[in-house]
Order: structure tokens, then C-alpha cells, then sequence
């Protein structure tokens, strides 16, 4: 448990990822069987301890420590596990310290009625890091900033494999995942994975910055504000996975709800709204989908009121069937004929776009406005589907973006590399014209889009010109003018504006413009669907 | 009941002398725990403090000039009946716990003070009285102060495992900065540590009172090869700031309780968290209570309501002062 304690910590005060792999790494390499394996499933959330929860911890904290004195400490910590880990009074015992497996063993075989004198007597024999690290363990929220995705991608560092080969015989194995060290080591084949419900990488595009192409060889699909995601029927289980391949199947239940069909496919996923598109009811902005990303429960208010869909655009798996190396076009058939076998209210097909030409297209893509829209696919209809970016197989043709002129107002320090500059922006556009006391709100953030010269010509501003400061943020003198470029414009009950930027970054700096001829709020607030 | 000495939120005020404790404005007549800004604030027209916390004031302050140095064991009656003596608090260098005396009623004001041993301080004397004035800057029962050899091992093993960075340790400028220097001594490091231009006279102030803290340069004006593999102090304000730009990748540590909480550690990007504290920790303080045992405990400077609850819990009776100007800040 020392070993994995050391690690957790390490990893939380980690901040580059390199930095967070060769941790992860270097601990899976010189770890022996089975510790390593349950650490990598606690890093890939694969542990629950369904009879061990927040309520029962807390519970046994006051059992050794004055109610009083531990809601006083936790409301300083602010993190319930680690106010026990630090304040625990440990009885004396002689057991030596629990290996992570040991540990793993007894936290499984907890019930609802042994919980507090298992857990209470593991906590004894640990120091404090050791007692953070099984709490964080036994509730399985290890919270360190590491992704499933990540300390997989550390697993193929440590032993030189590659990472769409672990991803595939991934879900084929359970924890401790021996066989899996056995054939990292190679000491065994690659385990089967043949018709598992595992992710595949996604083919992806790459931008169209100047040239054009010839329609006759590629075929143009809208490219949709939702997020990208892989729909995988196989072996009686349904996944979902996002671009990087992390499960969150379980923040869209709905999905896989009477699926019959087997198979692998590719889409956007997309939550029903008043924004229109497609043939059966529209997709509302990315904002509504974002309300339901990263949960781990679903309401059934928000199943209600928020239902996900899934407008396809791929083909991977037909039933066992790897269609993979099926050119765009026999896939798109493929596709077609599969629509009628999936459930209408949660999969539609994404529409081709009919253009005679490059020029029509580039004229029907600068029409659509449609806030669900980002642009066009271009996709070579003898592709195969290949992992990653190919060059000269598919193309993403974004909108150009939107512009407006908005006023810097706060700036935050970054993070890393940028952790001595103020490299995160809050700016604002006017309530109405500055002369007639209009005044600044706040219309986005952003981090990105300036060159390192001007990122610190920004930062030199913010210190000369600091107005005041709230904790690590600093209010500046509203003077100075960015050119923002952004995806779009969406009504926002979050924002004191009511609106909010999609992708909003910095375009360029306007020395050139004074504050007062920055723009309206109304300006934004016109672009809102355009 | 003792009714010659009463708290007010700018310090403690002994009115049969006209005198206040650590007053957090200028006053004609001041008693000085330690030369901390929070507790020595400049302007007073007299002072009484010892000799090495008039230096520091006059360090920070410039020269005062009705000022009393008291040593460690002197008394001085200060009026009204009222006796004062400075005994050593293990803080910082010069820092006390002041007594008072009347008519055979003893208050000790601790001002901050530890209990551990600190190659530049003299340690903490355990002083009886009836009232204990105690501070509670880490009056919660998360905080214990490991060791400091391992923390310090830490540093020495980080800057053995990255030869091509530098760790850089956040510490405030009086006392954390010198305590930590001539620990790393202890653990054997004897190459020239680095210093951020604002720590520089307070390291002299040191060595001129006889704290031996080795070879010691300025880190401006080195470049970034000849600072590879060494150790470089600033105060926690510089760390993340342009200051640090010059370092060749640094390890940002930071030495201070606080770091006993990860998120306090996270927030400040801290790399090598270092808990040194200059305070007791949590068993400290309650210890401290207990032995001395007196017959009323008043309680500031910090969380003062876990330490009023324990003292609840105990049957001791105890009050908290909330005194104004008492930072957390970087003095942990």
C-alpha cells in the first residue's frame, strides 16, 4: 500500500502529463502481480465496493475522533477522506500495513454490517498517505487527474506496446488483470477479444484549410455540434465511448435502451431541442448536451426533459462482422440498410448533402447557420476505416468562425508551463453604447489563440494595469481590446449576459481599437442561430 | 479573575501601565513577542523586546528610538504594579513568550511559539502561570508536523533524482527561510544555496547573531546552467511569479503546515510539498495546555474554535480573543 500511496500522491501534485505517465508507468513496471493490476483498475475505475460509501466513512470517523473537532476539520479540508486520513487516531495494532491486494481482498468482502470494524481496523495499520489512499480506493473516487484513457496510455509506455492493441484486449480481462502483465511481459500471446464489447479508434479528418476537392470522389456529410461517439453492441453489452475512448455509457442510459441490433457504429452524439436539422425532431445546442456529460447518474427529469440521440454517420461492425475494410461507400449502404433495425427516437441517420459541385457546396455551407451545424465532412468515398488521420481521406470543413471585439476584464494565471503567466482571459462586450452608460459584462474566457510574444505582451499588461484582485484573479483596467473568434452564440441562463461562446479563443489583439468601440452584447445576442 | 489585562481587537492592553502586547497599530508603549509583521508592526514610540527582535525591527522599521532590550530572563517593572520577562518561545530567532506578573498572578502570552528543537531559535521554556494567553494557528486536529529530517530528505533526495532542475522553496522570509537552510546543513548539503533578493538580509541578520548557514549567494544574475542541482529560497510570493522564469525547471516546494493539506499544496502549484512549520501542531498545543495546566486558557491567532472545544471537552476553561491583523498568509 506504501508503494501505491506514493504514487496517488505523486499524481496530485503531478501537473504535466508526461510527468503523470512515467509516474504510472515506472509503478506498473516494478510493482509485482496482482498490486499492480488492482492499482491500474482503481486508476481505470474499475473497483466499486458497493458496501463502502461516503456516509459510512464519515460515520466511522466519529467513531474515534469528537463530532465537533472532525466537522470543524472538514469543513478547513473541504475533501471528507483525506480529514479522516490526516485525523485518525490509530489504535495499535501489529499487523503490518495491507498490500493494495490485501487491502482489495478485505474491502470486498465488506458488508453494509461489518464495514466499520473492516474499515476501522485497515486504517490502523496504515500511516496517513497509506489512509488517504484506501479511502480514496474503497469509495472509488481516486480523483488524482488521471483518465481510464491515460493510465492505459501509461500501461503501453511502461512495456512498449501499442495503445490501440490494449484497448482491445482490454475489456476482454477483469482485474487484476494478470494475463494482461503476462502478455505486456510477454510471457503469453495477446489475449482474444473477438466479438467484446471494446472500443475501436475512430478514423478521423483533417481540417480543409485551402484547397477544394472533387466531389465526384468525396462525399459531404454535416458535421454536427455534439460529441463524437462509438456505439458498440457485442457480447450482450452495450457501450458507449467518447473520442478517447472513456466509457460514459452510464451518463447516457437511454441509449442502448431496445437496441437489438449487434454491431459497431459511429456518430455524434446529440440531445433532442428546438434547434432544428435531421429528419426526426432537431438537436438542441452543444450547451444542453454539456448539462449531461460527466454524470454518473441520469434523472429521470433530465431523461425527460434532455434525451440524447445519436445521429450516425459510420459503420464498423455489421453483427460480428468487420466492415472496417469496406470502402466509405459500401459502409454508407451498409448504414443505410441497418437504420430501419435501430430504434427511431434514439438513432438517425446523418443527411448527405447533394451539391454539384465544390462551389454549391461552399455556397450551401456558408447558408447553414443552424447552431447544431460546425461545418462539413468531406469524406473519399473509397476510404477504408483506418484509425486516426489519414492524409487525403477525410476532410473537416468548419464554419469560419464568427468575430467580435471584447474588452479584457479579468485575467487568471495558467497552469505548467504558464503557471507565471496570466494566460486565461475574461472579457466582455457592452450592455449598451459606453457613452450612454453602458457597461462591461463578461461574454466568455478563453486561453488560446495568441502567439507566446503576445501572450506576453497580455501579461505584462495585466500587472501594469491590475485593479484589483479576488484570490489568483485579477480584475484589470478595462482598456484592453481582443479580436475573439468563436463557433457560436447560445442563449445562457448561467451568464449575468445570457449568452455564451462556443470555442472562444483569441483571434488578435486590437491595440488599433479603443474599449468604448468594442461590441454590444446585442451584437452577440444577433448572432445567436446564425 | 485577572482584570489587569484585557483583550481588544488591536492587541492586548494592560491599562494599569498603558502598555498593549503585539498591538496591531503604533502605540506609545509596545511589548514585542517576535519580530513577525503581524505581530512587530513599526511606528511605536518605545519597545520592549528582546535584542535580536529589535534588530529585526530595526532591519525592517529603521531605528526606533526609546527601545528596550530585554533578554531572555530579564524582567522589567513597566508600571502599575505590573512586571514583564521575556523567555525563549522557539519560533524565530529573538522570539518570546512574554510574562507578566502581579501580585502574585502570573500570564504568559506565548505570542507563536513551537515546541520542537530549531537550530536558530533558543527552545521553547516551559513558563507556569495562572493564565495561559496561547496562539492556535493550527488548532485543528489534521495538524501534525512530521519530523523535519524527513522533509528535508525530500529536497535532498528531489534534487539527487533531477539533476538538470533546481527545487525551489517557497519560505517566508524570517525565520522558515534560515530554519530550513541550516537544517539542510545538518543533513550534510553544504553547497551554496540561492536566495531571492528578499531574503537576503534577514539571512545576514542571522549569521550576525551567530546562526551558521554555510555559503550563500544570490540566485540573480546566475544562469540557468550554473543553477542546475541547486537549492534556491524565495518567498512563497515569487514562486509561480516572472522571478522564477530564470530557474532551470524548477521543483516548486513550499515549506509550510499548511502543506499537510493537498489541496492547500495543489492550489499553490506545489510540486514537493514540505511540511516545516514554525507553530505546534495540534498535539503541541493541547499538550502544551495540559501541562501547564492553567486555571484559564485564552485562545487567538488562528482556529481558536477547535481548540475552545477540546478545552470543553477537557473541563478546562478557556475563551477565545479575536484579536484583528493576524495572518495566515505564508507564515506557517
Amino acid at each position: 500500500m506504501q508503494n501505491f500511496s506514493a504514487l496517488i500522491d505523486a499524481l496530485i501534485y503531478t501537473r504535466s502529463r508526461n510527468g503523470k505517465l512515467a509516474l504510472i508507468a515506472d509503478y506498473l513496471r516494478e510493482t509485482p502481480d496482482p498490486d499492480r493490476g488492482w492499482a491500474l483498475a482503481a486508476l481505470t475505475d474499475g473497483l466499486d465496493f458497493p458496501a463502502v460509501k461516503a456516509g459510512t466513512i464519515r460515520a466511522l470517523a466519529v467513531t474515534r475522533v469528537d463530532p465537533v473537532l472532525f466537522a470543524l476539520s472538514r469543513d478547513f479540508v473541504g475533501d471528507t477522506a483525506e480529514t479522516i486520513s490526516l485525523m485518525w487516531p490509530p489504535q495499535p495494532t501489529k499487523a503490518p500495513p495491507p498490500t493494495v491486494s490485501e487491502a482489495v481482498t478485505e474491502l470486498a468482502a465488506i458488508t453494509r454490517a461489518t464495514v466499520g470494524a473492516e474499515l476501522a481496523q485497515l486504517l490502523d495499520r496504515l500511516d496517513p498517505n497509506g489512509r488517504f489512499a484506501l479511502l480514496k480506493l474503497a469509495t472509488g473516487a481516486m480523483r488524482v487527474g488521471v483518465s481510464a484513457r491515460l493510465a492505459k496510455t501509461a500501461l503501453a509506455q511502461a512495456f512498449a506496446l501499442e495503445l490501440d492493441d490494449v484497448e482491445e484486449v482490454w475489456h476482454a480481462l477483469q482485474p487484476p488483470y494478470a494475463e494482461l502483465f503476462d502478455w505486456a511481459e510477454g510471457k503469453i500471446a495477446k489475449p482474444d477479444s473477438t466479438n467484446l464489447p471494446i472500443f475501436r479508434p475512430f478514423m478521423l479528418a483533417h481540417p480543409l484549410e485551402d484547397g477544394t476537392v472533387d466531389l465526384t470522389d468525396y462525399a459531404a456529410e454535416w458535421k454536427w455540434d455534439g460529441i463524437r461517439v462509438q456505439i458498440v453492441h457485442m457480447g450482450g453489452e452495450v457501450r458507449i465511448y467518447s473520442r478517447g475512448g472513456e466509457e460514459i455509457t452510464r451518463s447516457f442510459p437511454e441509449i442502448g435502451t431496445g437496441l437489438t441490433w449487434q454491431g459497431v457504429v459511429d456518430g455524434e452524439l446529440l440531445v433532442r431541442g428546438a434547434h432544428q436539422g435531421g429528419e426526426d425532431g432537431g438537436a438542441a445546442s452543444f450547451n444542453a448536451l454539456q448539462q449531461r456529460l460527466g454524470r454518473k447518474t441520469v434523472s429521470a427529469k433530465m431523461l425527460a426533459e434532455a434525451p440524447a440521440f445519436v445521429r450516425l454517420y459510420d459503420i464498423l461492425f455489421d453483427g460480428p462482422e468487420d466492415v472496417r475494410s469496406l470502402t466509405w461507400q459500401q459502409r454508407r449502404v451498409r448504414l443505410e440498410v441497418t437504420m430501419p433495425l435501430l430504434p427511431t427516437e434514439r438513432f438517425d441517420l446523418s443527411q448527405l448533402i447533394e451539391a454539384s459541385d465544390f462551389a454549391a457546396l461552399a455556397e450551401i455551407r456558408s447558408q447553414a447557420r443552424d447552431a447544431a451545424i460546425e461545418g462539413v465532412m468531406l469524406k473519399r468515398r473509397d476510404s477504408v476505416y483506418v484509425a486516426g488521420r489519414r492524409v487525403g481521406q477525410w476532410y473537416k470543413w468548419k464554419r469560419d468562425p464568427l468575430v467580435a471585439d471584447c474588452v479584457l476584464m479579468y485575467a487568471q494565471r495558467g497552469s505548467g508551463k504558464r503557471s507565471s503567466f496570466y494566460s486565461d482571459y475574461t472579457f466582455g462586450c457592452w450592455t449598451d453604447d459606453p457613452a450612454n452608460g453602458g457597461e462591461l459584462l463578461p461574454v466568455g474566457k478563453a486561453y488560446s489563440g495568441f502567439t507566446d510574444e503576445e501572450l506576453k505582451s497580455i501579461d505584462s499588461f495585466v500587472r501594469k494595469n491590475t485593479t484589483a484582485r479576488f484570490g489568483p484573479v485579477r480584475e484589470v483596467e478595462k482598456s484592453f481590446v481582443f479580436e475573439v473568434a468563436f463557433d457560436a452564440v447560445q442563449d445562457s441562463k448561467r451568464h449575468k449576459s445570457g449568452i455564451a461562446m462556443r470555442f472562444p479563443r483569441i483571434s488578435r489583439i486590437r491595440t488599433d481599437k479603443p474599449a468604448e468601440e468594442a461590441n454590444l452584447i446585442a451584437d452577440l445576442r444577433a448572432m445567436i442561430g446564425s | 479573575m485577572i482584570d489587569w489585562i484585557s483583550p481588544h481587537p488591536h492587541g492586548i492592553y494592560l491599562s494599569l501601565a498603558d502598555c498593549w502586547i503585539d498591538p496591531s497599530r503604533a502605540v506609545e508603549r509596545a511589548l514585542i513577542t517576535h519580530g513577525h509583521a503581524d505581530h512587530a508592526r513599526g511606528g511605536h514610540q518605545k519597545v520592549w523586546a528582546t535584542p535580536e527582535t529589535q534588530a529585526i525591527m530595526k532591519l525592517r522599521y529603521g531605528e526606533a528610538e526609546n527601545n528596550i532590550p530585554m533578554a531572555y530572563g530579564d524582567a522589567v517593572d513597566i508600571g502599575g504594579g505590573i512586571t514583564a520577562s521575556w523567555h525563549p518561545a522557539g519560533h524565530v530567532l529573538g522570539s518570546a513568550q512574554i510574562l507578566l506578573e502581579r501580585a502574585g498572578e502570573r500570564v504568559v502570552v506565548t505570542g507563536d511559539y513551537k515546541r520542537r528543537a530549531d537550530p536558530t531559535c533558543a527552545r521553547f521554556e516551559v513558563v507556569p502561570c495562572d493564565v495561559l494567553i496561547t496562539e492556535a494557528t493550527f488548532g485543528l486536529p489534521i495538524f501534525t508536523h512530521p519530523p523535519i529530517a524527513g522533509e528535508i530528505a525530500k529536497v535532498i533526495e528531489a534534487l539527487a533524482a533531477n539533476p538538470d532542475r533546481c527545487v525551489l522553496v517557497g519560505a517566508y522570509a524570517l525565520g522558515k527561510a534560515q530554519r530550513v537552510i541550516a537544517e539542510l546543513r545538518l543533513a550534510g548539503h553544504h553547497d551554496t544555496i540561492y536566495l531571492h533578493g528578499a531574503l537576503m538580509r534577514m539571512c545576514d541578520l542571522y549569521v550576525e547573531h551567530g546562526v551558521d548557514l554555510g555559503a550563500l549567494a544570490p540566485a540573480a544574475g546566475m544562469t540557468k546552467d550554473a543553477l542546475k542541482g541547486s537549492i534556491i529560497l524565495a518567498p512563497p510570493s515569487a514562486l509561480n511569479d516572472r522571478w522564477s522564469r530564470r530557474l532551470p525547471d524548477p521543483i516548486t516546494a513550499i515549506a509550510s503546515g499548511w502543506m499537510r493539506v493537498r489541496q492547500r499544496a495543489v492550489q499553490r502549484n506545489v510540486e514537493l510539498p514540505l511540511i516545516i512549520s514554525d507553530h505546534c501542531d495540534w498535539t503541541e498545543l493541547t499538550e502544551t495546555i495540559r501541562e501547564l495546566s492553567p486555571s484559564e486558557t485564552w485562545i487567538t491567532h488562528g482556529r481558536e474554535e477547535a481548540l475552545l472545544h477540546w478545552c470543553g471537552l477537557h473541563q478546562l476553561k478557556a475563551r477565545a480573543l479575536e484579536l484583528v491583523g493576524r495572518e495566515e498568509e505564508d507564515d506557517g
